[in-house]
């Protein structure tokens, strides 16, 4: 069985006090409590502070471009669908650079997780406004305050009936890890945006404003019901419902390739003579 | 007729030097069936024996509008087409208009009267009712296709047999009573044609030498070269005219277990390409330039991480949407320079489909190899053209396994994927087939592990691994250029990619005292190496050198020029979106030749 000693990997280059840190801390418990060894997960990442994120854990990592990281998981996954993909974007990284591919990639439910380090700002390019910051919030780049409402990631996943729609905070990163847990195992596509305060460059959402505004759906709530789902993650302001919204059992991509039926593509031996015949269709 | 073959009655050999060669034009709009009636009818020829050539020229719609097919066949091998027709099947009106100047003295003109509303006296016109027969036999004027396909086939008295099979095959799955149906509507267009055609009767053509072809256009040559080289993954989005390898590899997917996905844009598809092949597959994805435009940082993604893959570049005239359905060869420095950063690539251009055959396999080798991007460059022209060929030699293909599993890793303490070597390639392993070996890539330059990092001694190292080490490899692998004609010529027609055909067959009708020669690249970039064949002497002693290029500026002439100091003393461009024809090649190089 993989200890957390297995997973450790560089030595992180965040700002001290991030909450990066707790999500790094939780993905490796989540990973060492499922039993996945290092060599079993592929981590792949875009840029931004949450792109780093492979490098600080010891496992397959393709640390990508910008905006692009679930069309790579999504292929690898293909190629490879018995390694454990996980895809680690941010909030711009995903919602913005990427957001086509975040769409596309609900419509074709591989199964693989998508964690959002979702901090309601840019980090890495020092504080320019994201589609998750507040209506409002002034920046350098929008001295008067970002005009475009923010964009409700959760509402838009469950809209597009993604497989698993989830939400977490890393500043409770013991409930991060049990979400993380149930992204991984659930087949189909997963969602888990992470709020996760940015303390350089968002001086509004931090730890404490979140800690204030988190609770956890009620126990008896059903993420079965898409139109219940849909109507909690529409929750915004003094309280923010954190958990799991929404579930379904969908049939995942890899289940619908008829390639990869009997054995991942990647294990599939491939020789000359085998598809010589095809020239004959042709005369 | 074309070449003196007016009176050789059918079945009669004729020993003479000369050659038979004709060409058939089907003309119509968009939605007529065009492709599939010069589909069969080149079919039909290919299987009697005779060596065909096809070429479309359509529009950007799919109903109405203009759009030729066009047929040229011959008992030699041919490599292009022609502007003057011997047959022109008319299925409206336009087609008459348009084309009627393009066909040839004692040439025919198949059509209508009824379909077009109006009547030709002229003794060329035939008019055969495709329309009643269809109604009147088929009990549909779907039919009057199958009608028109066999009036061509009476018209050349070629028989049936051939037809037949390729109806029985094309409505498999409609029914008997619809191949019945299209059979009789061949059969009573044959038969009229035959009865109707006073001038017919002297018309008969030598039927060749049996020999058993091959029919196969640009873009299923890259894709059976692609499926033949192993490749398991192929990711795109539509574009014209690069839609054709996506088609053909969704229609194998099943047969030979490819994995085939529509993305949901270019930048998508190139980084599904990418994610296939780090994962441990052979993968590739296609598109048109504006696409490829899209691609263009996943490209420089590939160089960074060095994950080898293949990009088919199917051109068509720009900038911006262009013309759509058209050809032109003006992406060839587009490609060379896509991408931030430097890393190395290699570029092809096939002349033919059977190069392209073969080098969309040697891309996978090289791409594999030494892990970089590859790319298959085409245009339109040679997307969509047919040819015969009697076999491609598959012992020929290649094809060798670089990635490295568990037994191959047997032994390593720590697996680095970026390992510096002598050879610049590092071992390439796949995830989770490599026992407890990690694989870690970045975008981010990095160390040997895959880590990032940002010291320059570092950098410089990982620089001279990724680019400056393989360079000089990769040049030793790229093949000298194909010279064709006079071995000293005093003339030099200089072609890439999809000019091959017509410029080779201009060579053939030059006379041999006047020494001229083709010399022709379909390995571009980088440009081969001087030591096996100084092709640069050869075109220093030569009088002309003239470069013929579908582009405007002639991309390839400066690609020379900064590789290797050369200058062309001549250039012939051609930008209007048509490829040369064997006519309007001869026309521009009257003022040299």
């Amino acid at each position: 069985m993989p200890t957390s000693e297995d997973y450790k990997g560089q030595v992180p280059a965040w700002c001290p006090g991030c909450g990066n840190f707790q999500i790094l801390s939780a993905i490796k418990q989540a990973l060492v409590e499922l039993g996945i060894e290092p060599w079993e997960v592929l981590v792949v990442s875009g840029i931004g502070q949450a792109g780093k994120l492979p490098h600080y854990i010891k496992c397959h990592t393709f640390n990508g471009l910008h905006g692009r990281t679930l069309p790579v998981a999504t292929a690898a996954k293909l190629a490879n669908h018995s390694l454990h993909v996980i895809a680690v974007a941010g909030d711009g990284d995903c919602y913005g650079e990427g957001g086509n591919h975040f769409l596309h990639t609900i419509r074709r439910n591989p199964n693989i997780s998508l964690f959002v380090h979702d901090n309601q700002i840019y980090g890495l390019t020092k504080g320019q406004a994201s589609p998750t910051t507040a209506k409002g919030t002034k920046t350098k780049i929008q001295p008067h305050g970002v005009l475009s409402e923010p964009m409700n990631p959760l509402a838009m996943a469950i809209s597009q009936d993604c497989s698993f729609v989830a939400r977490g905070f890393a500043g409770d990163p013991e409930y991060l890890k049990e979400l993380m847990k149930a992204a991984i195992t659930h087949k189909g596509f997963s969602l888990l945006d992470i709020f996760q305060p940015c303390v350089t460059f968002n001086k509004i959402n931090t730890f404490k404003w979140y800690r204030d505004r988190v609770y956890k759906l009620e126990e008896g709530y059903d993420p079965y019901n898409r139109v219940k789902a849909f109507e909690r993650s529409l929750e915004w302001g003094d309280k923010i419902p954190n958990g799991i919204f929404y579930k379904n059992e969908r049939e995942t991509l890899e289940e619908g390739v008829p390639a990869i039926q009997e054995k991942p593509l990647v294990r599939q031996k491939f020789s000359i003579e085998e598809v010589k015949h095809e020239i004959e269709k042709f005369y | 007729m074309t070449q003196g073959h007016a009176k050789i009655a059918k079945g009669k050999k004729c020993m003479g030097v000369k050659f038979l060669d004709y060409t058939l034009r089907v003309g119509g709009e968009a939605g007529q069936g065009l492709a599939t009636v010069g589909g069969a009818l080149a079919q039909v020829f290919s299987k009697i024996g005779y060596h065909v050539f096809t070429h479309q020229d359509y529009m950007s719609r799919i109903r109405g509008g203009h759009n030729f097919y066009q047929i040229r066949f011959s008992d030699k091998e041919i490599s292009a087409s022609r502007e003057m027709v011997d047959i022109l099947l008319a299925l409206d009106l336009n087609t008459i208009e348009i084309h009627r100047k393009s066909v040839r003295n004692e040439g025919f003109i198949l059509y209508d009267s009824e379909i077009a509303k109006k009547k030709f006296e002229e003794p060329e016109f035939i008019d055969i009712p495709f329309r009643k027969i269809a109604l009147d036999i088929g009990k549909n004027s779907v039919m009057a296709n199958a009608v028109a396909t066999g009036a061509v086939l009476g018209l050349l008295d070629l028989g049936l047999e051939a037809l037949k099979n390729i109806l029985r095959q094309a409505f498999k799955k409609k029914g008997e009573e619809v191949i019945q149906g299209n059979i009789a509507c061949a059969e009573a267009g044959y038969n009229y044609a035959r009865t109707n055609c006073p001038r017919c009767e002297a018309f008969g053509i030598r039927e060749p030498e049996y020999k058993r072809l091959m029919l196969i256009d640009g873009v299923h040559a890259i894709g059976m070269g692609a499926l033949m080289s192993g490749c398991k993954f192929y990711s795109a989005y539509p574009m014209s005219p690069s839609t054709g390898i996506l088609d053909y590899m969704a229609s194998r997917a099943e047969e030979y277990n490819l994995v085939v996905e529509q993305a949901e844009d270019e930048i998508a598809a190139i980084n599904m390409a990418i994610g296939a092949s780090f994962a441990g597959v052979r993968a590739m994805t296609g598109s048109s330039g504006g696409g490829f435009a899209l691609m263009v940082e996943g490209l420089s993604l590939a160089g960074m991480t060095e994950t080898p893959i293949v990009i088919a570049e199917m051109q068509r005239p720009g900038p911006a949407t262009g013309f759509p359905t058209r050809t032109e060869q003006a992406d060839l420095l587009f490609i060379l320079h896509a991408a931030h950063g430097e890393f190395p690539r290699v570029i092809f251009e096939p002349g033919t489909p059977e190069q392209a055959f073969y080098l969309t396999n040697r891309a996978f080798e090289l791409a594999e190899k030494y892990q970089i991007p590859v790319f298959i460059q085409s245009d339109q022209y040679l997307v969509d053209t047919e040819w015969t060929f009697e076999n491609f030699d598959l012992e020929h293909l290649i094809y060798n396994d670089y990635r490295m599993r568990e037994k191959d890793l047997e032994g390593l303490e720590d697996y680095k994927r970026y390992k510096y070597s002598d050879t610049g390639i590092s071992p390439l392993a796949v995830p989770g087939e490599a026992g407890k070996h990690l694989v870690v890539a970045d975008s981010d330059e990095h160390d040997e592990e895959g880590h990032i990092i940002e010291d320059g001694e570092t950098r410089i190292k990982m620089v001279q691994k990724r680019l400056l080490k393989k360079l000089p490899l990769i040049k030793k692998e790229i093949e000298a250029p194909l010279l064709y004609g006079d071995p000293s010529p005093k003339i030099v027609l200089i072609g890439h990619g999809s000019t091959y055909g017509v410029i080779k067959e201009v060579v053939d009708t030059i006379p041999k005292d006047q020494k001229v020669a083709m010399m022709h690249f379909s390995q571009i970039y980088p440009l081969p190496e001087r030591e096996r064949f100084d092709y640069i002497e050869l075109l220093e002693n030569a009088d002309l050198t003239i470069c013929i290029e579908n582009s405007a500026i002639g991309q390839f002439a400066k690609l020379m020029r900064s590789e290797t100091g050369f200058e062309f003393s001549h250039q012939i461009s051609k930008y209007d979106g048509r490829p040369f024809t064997i006519e309007n090649l001869k026309e521009e190089l009257h003022a040299y030749i």
